[in-house]
């Protein structure tokens, strides 16, 4: 899970942003301020991953802010001039630079651009580092290879975990089998699913075939899959 | 040529969630008024970097609103304003206007 804030003196944009970060269940608003100057003490005794940061705000401008910041996380910068862009990239924390009024493509690729930057990051390399996942069946824990998994469907109180060789039922939960695997080969396309994308045959419509199995992709998700995707229009 | 504020940006962000995108009606509505007042004082009492300030957070809105001509007459008189400067007003004055009009529709 990547923990943000928002930093912006307008409201529309901060709930502008807000409503992108809700199309991503891997990511989590933890809090958001109208005022730089209140955000330095939370991000310096939180742990923050990432901060949507606007830069042109009373007081404390953005800049102003990350210089103020004992160990800045990952800074995605949203704002109306274009013309600081290039301030923007003399800080090694600032990951991409969004001008207003930001469109859901554009935040997700700032998002795919902060997760393939994102090794220092220590939520997401608590993600593991080594290949395989032990999953507990019957107090025994048995190893798989979480490259030979292809899809996780969820099942009430537990899961399905599907690889090449074999079928597995886990009594866990859809988010903490997510924290387990590698967010650059796994995506929940569904409220119930969880797919590695390198397993697809195709997509159509709403729907992704993998194996045998076609699996539904919510809406929200679809852009998302998309950007991940080397697609060929 | 100015022209007419439309909801296609804010349609599009909300992706078919009315309440979402009515949320964000209203923010504008509350906010719009009290920029636009905020501003004309301060042009008013020769403040210019405050009226420049107070374009800062409306052009934002003049972007939403999809008024691209709109916005880079925003800019300029953003920039005039730090030079004490106000040739683009009248323009801008339009297009104050023009969106008081259609939050009354909307």
């Amino acid at each position: 899970m990547i923990k943000c804030i928002i930093i912006d003196d307008d409201t529309l944009a901060r709930s502008i942003v807000r409503k992108f970060c809700s199309k991503l269940d891997y990511l989590s608003v933890v809090s958001e301020f109208s005022n730089a100057l209140e955000a330095i003490p939370f991000v310096n005794e939180e742990q923050i991953d990432l901060v949507f940061l606007d830069i042109h705000m009373p007081e404390l401008n953005g800049f102003e802010f990350i210089e103020n910041l004992d160990n800045p996380p990952k800074i995605i910068l949203t704002t109306s001039d274009k013309k600081f862009a290039l301030n923007a990239f003399e800080y090694g924390c600032i990951v991409d630079y969004l001008v207003k009024p930001i469109k859901l493509s554009r935040f997700l690729k700032a998002i795919q651009k902060m997760e393939l930057e994102a090794i220092s990051i220590p939520s997401i390399t608590d993600t593991p580092t080594t290949n395989e996942l032990y999953i507990n069946i019957d107090r025994r824990f048995i190893k798989i290879k979480i490259s030979e998994i292809y899809l996780i469907q969820a099942k009430g109180d537990y899961i399905d975990i599907k690889t090449e060789n074999k079928d597995y039922t886990v009594h866990t939960t859809m988010k903490n089998i997510a924290n387990k695997l590698p967010t650059s080969n796994f995506l929940k396309v569904h409220r119930s699913y969880i797919i590695n994308t390198k397993k697809i045959i195709d997509i159509e419509d709403n729907s992704v075939l993998i194996k045998k199995e076609v699996i539904p992709i919510s809406r929200s998700q679809r852009s998302v899959l998309f950007e991940r995707l080397n697609l060929l229009n | 040529m100015i022209v007419s504020p439309n909801l296609n940006y804010l349609e599009e962000i909300s992706e078919n969630d009315i309440s979402f995108q009515r949320k964000l009606i209203d923010i504008i509505k509350e906010e719009f008024p009290k920029e636009k007042k905020s501003f004309l004082k301060n042009v008013e009492l020769k403040k210019f970097n405050d009226a420049s300030e107070n374009i800062h957070k409306l052009k934002h809105k003049i972007h939403m609103f999809g008024m691209n001509e709109g916005y880079l007459i925003a800019q300029q008189l953003e920039n005039e304003l730090r030079e004490n400067k106000i040739n683009s007003y009248p323009q801008f004055m339009v297009v104050l206007i023009r969106i008081e009009n259609f939050l009354k529709q909307i």
